[in-house]
């Protein structure tokens, strides 16, 4: 922090200052502008909400059936189904980006090679989502589909796995939804990870090695634990990502209310429902969606909020080693 | 003495833990390949699905690709011909809207936050409120012009779908421009008080010139990030089959434009839709790229 070059107020300069600055006022105002932002944006939803929160309180929560047209709103399945998409997209990111950081951080293949790796993966960033979207439909959801149709005889007699797998296999499902948006979100895990993998200091791999450590002992028992606090931030933010994640999900995900186990039936989440119903809502269901909305909000800048902790922390502690 | 009782044993010892140390040193290099390999097989694993989402862009999108598309409107329902003319506009022109609206505040708190008062409270909210608004998701930007303009001026606009992306696109512009302004020299700002250079004249005559390029790196970053999005748009601008007129109506996207027609059963619309994700990627490309670009040069 310290050879950044911040600030006019610092030091003898403040002296130097001539009369009242309008720019700076300019400035001041700008800045309460953007904190103001984030402000608006909580009460206007929440008062675009209040009809509903009066109406269905907490127990909108808990309500398992959205029937629009008969006036019940419950918000259950979409609340399990933005968990369980995002839980299981991180289950396929984390080993898959993880790898990708280790990859990126070490030596075993030449400079030129991992910097096209890593190209890729930023390249996967710059994607839209309604493009992931629209070669998901092409591609993995005919994959799922033929998996699908295997898994559910395959696993019919296996206690866990056949209510997972439970028959008919649908190709727009939670397992398609989840596969896409683990692709989405390995830019965030390999690019947070990488950085703090990168951050561990050269001396204690050195260290492991003068011990007589291998290249991976000394990954997994010192480069990993060190970098531990912001590969827990990357996982954290990304999970962020991947709950607020809307148009490729709203595209796979088949949109459905209904809570079921089997993850080769459609479902539904938070996001994707707005996507899918704020167009031609009105009243009641406008309301309704809006409190959808606030509980999405709230669950990503919990989550965030979380994950910048993490960083902050983490930060802190390698620059202790250092 | 004692060498004579041990010189027998010594080699049985030595042959006993040289053989294990062998046996583990053996499998402990073997894990270590083993491990390595998977690591580099799971990186290039992220490859394919890259691959495969460019491949199929290309090979699907490149036929209807000639100049008749950009100057055509959509095809209707169950239609052959037409283009994606109206949607490029839009996008541009939202987008466009998006800038006017974000470049400004993002850019002058930048100012206040880096140069008036790095550490006062209100330059460490701005800067937590940026962070967690990248965090928010694009949908809610979308919810929030949505009540904001939709609500109160009754009807779908370009205005709304700009000013959603500009919530969007706010933090980007704020913290990349923050950057910019750490990475100007302090020997700059002093040497420009030192000639009795007022604030106001060293930030605008001195700081800004020199962080103006990574200034463009982060806009252009944004606008990549703008042009792709999909969510804040579909519920504010809409979506138009005609030519816009005025910002006060509904309008066409690319984006919600592919999202319309990835789903309806008429293979002209769907060829169509992966045409419009071609010339999406082409766009977010060559903003992404031009971002890296001015960073360079600086």
């Amino acid at each position: 922090m310290a050879d950044q070059s911040t600030g006019i107020e610092q030091g003898g300069i403040k002296a130097f200052r001539k009369g009242p600055d309008l720019f700076r006022v300019l400035c001041w105002v700008a800045s309460a502008a953007t904190v103001a932002t984030l402000a608006w944006i909580i009460v206007e939803i929440t008062h675009q909400s209040w009809p509903a929160i009066r109406e269905s309180g907490i127990g909108f929560l808990f309500g398992d059936k959205w029937i629009p047209n008969r006036g019940i709103y419950g918000v259950l399945p979409f609340l399990i189904g933005t968990a369980v998409s995002s839980l299981i997209a991180l289950l396929f990111a984390l080993p898959l980006g993880l790898s990708i950081a280790i990859f990126l951080s070490e030596d075993f293949l030449p400079l030129p090679i991992r910097q096209a790796i890593r190209f890729t993966v930023e390249m996967l960033a710059a994607i839209p989502s309604v493009v992931y979207g629209l070669w998901g439909i092409a591609v993995v959801i005919p994959l799922v589909k033929t998996f699908g149709s295997w898994a559910v005889v395959a696993f019919k007699d296996i206690p866990v796995l056949n209510t997972l797998f439970a028959p008919p296999a649908y190709g727009n499902s939670m397992l398609t939804a989840s596969l896409v948006l683990a692709l989405m979100i390995l830019p965030t895990i390999t690019a947070i990870s990488r950085t703090a993998l990168v951050a561990v200091p050269g001396t204690l791999r050195e260290g492991a090695y003068a011990l007589g450590a291998t290249r991976w002992e000394a990954i997994l028992g010192v480069i990993i634990p060190t970098a531990a606090p912001g590969i827990v931030a990357a996982t954290i933010l990304a999970l962020g990502r991947a709950m607020g994640e809307t148009m490729a999900i709203a595209m796979l995900i088949g949109n459905s209310s209904r809570l079921t186990s089997s993850l080769l039936a459609p479902a539904g989440t938070l996001a994707g429902l707005l996507a899918n119903q704020f167009g031609e809502a009105e009243g009641m269901q406008v309301s309704s969606l809006m409190y959808a909305a606030l509980l999405l909000v709230a669950m990503t800048l919990l989550v965030n909020m979380a994950g910048e902790f993490v960083l902050r922390y983490t930060q802190k502690r390698t620059a202790g080693i250092r | 003495m004692s060498s004579a009782i041990a010189t027998p044993e010594k080699p049985v010892h030595k042959d006993f833990f040289h053989k294990a140390r062998e046996a583990r040193s053996g499998f402990r290099s073997l894990v270590n390949r083993v491990l390595s390999i998977l690591c580099v097989t799971l990186a290039f694993l992220a490859l394919i699905p890259l691959l495969s989402i460019i491949f199929l862009v290309l090979k699907k999108g490149l036929p209807l690709l000639t100049w008749s598309v950009f100057t055509q409107l959509p095809p209707a329902a169950g239609q052959i011909g037409g283009g994606i003319g109206n949607a490029v506009v839009g996008t541009l022109l939202m987008v466009g809207v998006a800038l006017v609206i974000a470049t400004p505040f993002g850019i002058l708190s930048a100012i206040y936050v880096n140069e008036y008062a790095p550490y006062s409270r209100l330059a460490n909210a701005v800067r937590f409120v940026a962070k967690l608004l990248t965090g928010i998701p694009s949908i809610i930007c979308g919810v929030f012009a949505y009540a904001v303009i939709v609500l109160t001026t009754g009807g779908f606009s370009a205005w709304a779908g700009g000013f959603a992306l500009a919530i969007l696109i706010l933090p980007t512009i704020l913290l990349t421009a923050e950057q910019a302004l750490i990475g100007v020299s302090k020997a700059y700002r002093e040497a420009s008080y030192g000639l009795g250079a007022t604030n106001f004249q060293t930030i605008w005559r001195i700081v800004l010139p020199d962080a103006l390029p990574a200034m463009m790196t982060g806009i252009m970053l944004a606008v990549a990030r703008a042009a792709g999005e999909t969510a804040p748009l579909i519920f504010t601008a809409l979506f138009s089959q005609y030519w816009i007129q005025s910002l006060k109506e509904p309008t066409a996207s690319l984006s919600v434009l592919i999202y319309n027609f990835s789903t309806v059963p008429f293979p002209h619309q769907i060829q169509m839709a992966w045409t419009a994700s071609l010339v999406l990627v082409i766009l977010v490309t060559i903003a992404n790229v031009s971002a890296q670009i001015v960073f360079r040069k600086k």
